[in-house]
């Protein structure tokens, strides 16, 4: 699969779900674009006509209100219609602001209180490790999510199990909702951080397919330890108007705002097309 | 009516019955597994460790934590029994118990220890009066309080096989031996232990004795009480309220729980849209815990048979 280019589909696909509601977590969504494409375009086994497929690996979007950029990814993936996506956060959707893995197909964890994901990341990895399985297990959390305590019990309890079949990833945009991370709650250097807990660490260019793709095949070589791949990324990356405003995490489109996502829209369809 | 045995007699601490049960359970199934917070030595799991390494996962001290592993075991199809004394698993961990578990849907067994009183010298920071109300208020959770040893690993066993979130609430120590192993169990059924004409007690847990020994009292007094034993607060018997508030003039609740949203609370939302009914509640009212025996906590909380007994009365006057 070309990766730039399911990227760029998933970034569409996000623009037009979050536009047609009108609002919604459109920074941290862009930020993650890249991950869902290489994790969904050719990591992760998954199986769109099955999505409780035993032999699948898991995700957990522990940062939950990055649900449009999943939806879309699992949308293009077809575990649902694409056209499903108009239905984000209409009454009675299957397709919540927050991840509900009682209502998406595709969807391996209710996520949205942070902090609490990763605790059930670790859960399914010690889970498949009980039962002799080789799945392998990815969460995602967001910088701002670290501020969470419960998070850190995830971490020793990872190290303390040799999960080495979970690779976690830190969407690192240096945002959360208040404004940037060091100005909110400084958590310090997120590297030595992970490091101190005894993971395989390593960060990278979280908005460039191929070096996402070679970091998770080297954390996937890792044994006897679970590793974190710290991804460096644009909170509302491809959107520059959006990108790295406070005030990206949840927005409602003005029609000036309304102008600019067509904007990227056309772009992105021209790319995709051409 | 249940043929309830009425002289005090050999029991097992629940604990021990809790450690055993989970080996017997875990023999039989490889689903089982069991998740401690560093309170392993208090409920005798270490046996269940000794059989059974990998099963029994000892998280530390990190009950929130805990509570999320357990989720994301039970996606994976395993059945997890977590263990802490009952504020951790509920106050301490709550919105991972609602959210991870609860609204996750997921299947799990929360046992929650040293019921109310019971935490005795551990004292204000320990005593779990509010964790039946807290675990009420999750949608579609199963509460259960026990009432005997007998009584918890029949439970433990027959409820192994369903979905769901399950919450039992117990007495990590010795109970007043109440049930014979040949006596049936059922969620959403009481027990009516005994039949009476003029007042009815609804109790749960320790307060079960309680109710049983006020019986005797008010006896004396020339009143008739039954004695119903609602260890299943959530679903609660509505059929059997509702029969005996018709039958009775007066329904009191006898629980070792906070009276807001605890077994008081569940019988008091069935009667009064069903069956109105004079009520009367003995609980904890607006209490923190402290230190103390199980005999002068009882006392301070008014929580004894004299209290049951005392509120029967005034319910009938």
């Amino acid at each position: 699969m070309d990766l730039k280019k399911f990227s760029a589909s998933i970034r569409l696909e996000t623009l037009k779900e979050l536009k047609h509601r009108t609002f919604g977590h459109i920074g941290g969504s862009m930020s993650l674009v890249e991950t869902m494409s290489v994790l969904y375009g050719d990591v992760m086994h998954v199986n769109p006509t099955d999505p409780k497929d035993p032999s699948r690996d898991y995700l957990v979007l522990s940062k939950g209100h990055a649900g449009p950029v999943l939806y879309a990814t699992l949308a293009l993936k077809g575990f649902f219609p694409v056209d499903m996506l108009k239905t984000l956060n209409e009454n009675g959707t299957n397709l919540p602001s927050h991840a509900d893995r009682n209502k998406t197909p595709g969807i391996d964890m209710t996520t949205g209180s942070l902090g609490q994901g990763l605790s059930a990341a670790v859960g399914i990895a010690k889970g498949l490790k009980l039962q002799g399985k080789s799945n392998k297990v990815f969460a995602i959390v967001g910088d701002g999510e670290l501020n969470e305590g419960q998070c850190y019990e995830a971490l020793i309890f990872a190290s303390k199990h040799h999960l080495d079949n979970l690779v976690v990833f830190v969407d690192d945009n240096k945002l959360q909702l208040d404004g940037p991370t060091r100005d909110v709650s400084d958590i310090g250097n997120l590297d030595d951080r992970f490091v101190s807990f005894a993971f395989d660490t390593r960060r990278i260019d979280g908005h460039h397919e191929p070096t996402i793709k070679q970091a998770i095949e080297d954390a996937l070589k890792v044994k006897g330890k679970p590793s974190v791949i710290i991804l460096d990324t644009v909170k509302g990356k491809g959107i520059k108007e959006f990108e790295n405003l406070t005030e990206n995490h949840h927005m409602r489109f003005s029609e000036s705002d309304n102008q600019i996502l067509d904007k990227y829209i056309a772009l992105l369809e021209g790319e995709i097309n051409g | 009516m249940a043929n309830y045995i009425k002289e005090a007699g050999k029991t097992r601490e629940l604990r021990k019955v809790y450690a055993s049960t989970l080996i017997e359970m875990m023999e039989e199934d490889q689903k089982v597994v069991a998740l401690e917070a560093d309170l392993m030595s208090a409920i005798t799991t270490k046996s269940v460790q000794d059989t059974y390494r990998d099963r029994l996962i000892n998280c530390g001290i990190q009950e929130a934590n805990m509570m999320g592993v357990a989720a994301g075991l039970s996606v994976t199809g395993m059945l997890p029994f977590v263990h802490s004394f009952g504020i951790f698993v509920t106050r301490r961990a709550y919105d991972q118990l609602f959210l991870s578990l609860g609204y996750a849907q997921l299947n799990a067994r929360i046992i929650g220890s040293d019921a109310g009183v019971t935490a005795q010298h551990n004292g204000g920071t320990h005593m779990p009066f509010e964790d039946l109300a807290l675990v009420n208020a999750i949608p579609n959770s199963i509460v259960l309080e026990m009432s005997d040893d007998t009584m918890f690993e029949k439970l433990l066993k027959q409820t192994k096989d369903d979905y769901g979130l399950y919450y039992f609430r117990i007495v990590r120590k010795e109970m007043r031996k109440l049930y014979k192993e040949d006596q049936n169990f059922e969620v959403g059924k009481g027990i009516v232990l005994e039949d009476g004409k003029d007042a009815t007690i609804v109790a749960s847990g320790i307060m079960v004795e309680e109710a049983l020994k006020a019986r005797e009292l008010l006896a004396k007094e020339g009143v008739d009480a039954a004695v119903i034993d609602m260890f299943t607060i959530k679903p609660i018997d509505e059929d059997l309220l509702v029969e005996y508030a018709n039958k009775t003039n007066l329904v009191v609740t006898a629980e070792n729980h906070n009276a807001n949203g605890g077994l008081g609370a569940m019988v008091t939302q069935c009667l009064s849209e069903k069956a109105p009914v004079k009520m009367r509640h003995i609980a904890v009212k607006e209490s923190f815990g402290q230190v103390g025996t199980k005999d002068y906590l009882q006392k301070v909380y008014h929580l004894t048979a004299e209290d049951i007994k005392d509120a029967v009365l005034d319910g009938l006057n």
